[in-house]
């Protein structure tokens, strides 16, 4: 495969293993990514030397994480291309995000008889809040189909989104079928209706350069531990001048300008949706994490995974014993390939792969909508990232066909 | 190591079990009924029992989909506790999810989980322990329900 990617697995001590005796190719990234070592030494760094509350105290440690922990926002911003830091909101991850949006925003906004529409692919952290709303403000739920090979159907979304229609909540990229949906497309879509437009981006924002402002999206959400970022840690995106409409979604301390004895009122953005002691050393994590993607550059972690997705997919489908999920197309599938052995429970697929040190998901992949639409209980599912090489891809071919021998023939012979 | 290991796990007589499960339909008659899931992988077990006057396993049945562990393990519960009494059975259930922990069990208890005592194994793979405890937790909530049920009548 020509790469002008360098190997990247010396940053990632966690991937020089062995695993029930066979080396470790880690294909479970759309759960989590690991972690290069550049953010482990800046989570221990930061716990080493500069250790403080931010925004509360004059002394130089803390003044140090302050620094630190906004300038984490800054690096966040410039990769998302918000047009401010205060548009940036930290969070414990994408899930945290998208119940703000949703408790907050969806909260104030949403009204009986109003229409909320999402897709039918949504992971249930884009889906349950939205349908707890509709329910208890008495709302339409709404939900986007999907084409015959498992891309967004922009057609249907058209006639779902209506002038009733008071958010939009879309993902950026399918944690199953791997594709990228047409965020842009259905923002305008949206808007045109007076709309809001909310992005999970949960699976886009590790792998594809995102561009908040060229996408035109309200809100948009993340997860810092699937770009390689600490886990408990995620940002969420708002428009300023929704997030300064909006009210804020806890209360505490941090998130306050003056508190009286009978009301109070709100610090500015970003920190009146920080309430309490934040994540700090997970920001700062997140912010080593982006400088790591960075410095490889957005382009290049995606034109690597889709190198390995030209190279592995075509030799997927010619298997004639597995389903795959998605659009057989490369071109239009991401790193992300869901898949089953047929007649095979994917559980015992997972579990044949383990032995064999591939270690993938099985199962409904918080998106059981989605499984009914594909008419099925769970799949298996293996997802690439940038330290992810073809000879890993070649591990899980060569494993899936001796699990497929494996359950045809019952036993086989010990090595 | 390779899939040698996984020999050990799926034995023949789980792989009989799986392929042509043993008590796979749904009871007309049930006295307790229970849908179960496997939080992990979203597999569903429903679970019949038909208790009769004694307090004795009269019949019993399950539906529902699921890998080869989970599917086997449930043919070879319905086999063991067929006949069984109530007290029996949840002896049996008990002594499955202490095999499957490691615990010592006396070899009689084994014994009295006939096939199902091979699932021992499956203490090497422990991601898929769920897969087959989840019909022998089903047992356990069906036959605690009835006696849920029984009590309010009283
Ligand atoms: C598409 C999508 N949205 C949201 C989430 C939730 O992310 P988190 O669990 O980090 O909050 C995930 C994670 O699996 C995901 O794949």
């Amino acid at each position: 495969m020509a790469s002008n990617v360098t190997d990247f697995t010396q940053d990632f001590a966690i991937l020089n293993q062995r695993v029930n005796d066979e080396p470790l190719t880690y294909l479970d990234n759309a759960a989590t990514a690991q972690k290069p070592q550049q953010v482990i030494d800046a989570l221990t760094h930061f716990y080493q030397h500069d250790n403080a509350n931010v925004h509360r105290g004059v002394h130089t440690l803390a003044e140090r994480a302050t620094e630190q922990y906004e300038a984490a926002r800054a690096k966040v911003q410039h990769f998302i291309n918000a047009a401010e830091p205060a548009e940036v909101i930290f969070t414990k991850g994408a899930t945290d995000g998208l119940n703000l949006v949703a408790s907050t925003y969806g909260e104030a906004h949403v009204q009986a008889g109003d229409e909320i529409v999402i897709s039918i692919m949504e992971h249930h952290s884009n889906l349950i809040p939205w349908q707890q709303l509709a329910l208890k403000k008495h709302a339409t739920l709404k939900y986007i189909g999907l084409t015959a090979d498992g891309e967004l159907d922009l057609a249907d979304a058209a006639k779902k989104i209506t002038d009733k229609t008071k958010i939009v909540a879309l993902t950026h990229a399918s944690n199953v079928l791997g594709t990228i949906t047409p965020l842009k497309q259905v923002a305008k879509l949206a808007h045109q209706h007076g709309a809001i437009i909310v992005g999970d981006g949960a699976q886009a924002a590790p792998h594809i350069k995102v561009d908040v402002q060229d996408l035109d999206v309200d809100f948009y959400a993340f997860s810092g531990h699937k770009m390689m970022g600490p886990t408990g840690i995620g940002a969420l995106y708002g428009k300023r001048s929704l997030l300064d409409a909006t009210d804020p979604y806890q209360y505490g301390g941090e998130m306050i300008d003056f508190v009286n004895l009978y009301d109070s009122t709100w610090t500015e953005l970003p920190w009146k949706f920080e309430a309490g002691t934040q994540n700090i050393a997970g920001a700062i994590g997140l912010g080593a994490a982006v400088d790591y993607l960075e410095a490889v550059g957005m382009d290049q972690v995606a034109a690597h995974e889709q190198r390995l997705v030209d190279y592995l997919l075509p030799k997927m489908l010619d298997l004639d014993y597995l389903e795959i999920y998605g659009p057989h197309d490369p071109a239009k599938h991401t790193g992300v390939i869901a898949f089953n052995i047929k007649g095979i429970h994917p559980h015992d697929v997972a579990t044949a792969l383990d032995m064999e040190g591939v270690a993938v998901r099985a199962g409904h992949h918080c998106a059981q909508p989605l499984m009914k639409e594909l008419h099925q209980v769970a799949t298996a599912r293996a997802s690439f990232y940038l330290y992810n090489t073809q000879a890993d891809a070649d591990r899980l071919l060569n494993a899936i066909q001796e699990a497929k021998e494996f359950f045809s023939h019952g036993s086989v012979e010990a090595k | 190591m390779g899939l040698s290991k996984l020999n050990s796990l799926y034995r023949e007589v789980i792989l009989d079990h799986s392929d042509h499960p043993h008590h796979k339909h749904a009871l007309a008659d049930s006295t307790s009924t229970i849908t179960l899931k496997n939080p992990t992988c979203g597999d569903v077990i429903n679970l019949d029992v038909k208790l009769d006057a004694t307090d004795h396993i009269a019949d019993i049945g399950f539906t529902g989909d699921g890998c080869t562990i989970s599917q086997s393990s449930a043919s070879m519960m319905t086999d063991a506790v067929m006949g069984k009494s109530k007290e029996e059975a949840l002896h049996m259930a008990k002594t499955f999810s202490d095999m499957v922990m490691g615990k010592e069990h006396p070899q009689a208890d084994l014994d009295q989980l006939e096939d199902a005592a091979i699932l021992s194994s499956i203490m090497q793979f422990p991601a898929r322990i769920k897969c087959a405890t989840l019909s022998w937790w089903a047992l356990q909530r069906a036959l605690m329900r009835e006696e849920d049920q029984v009590t309010k009548e009283d």
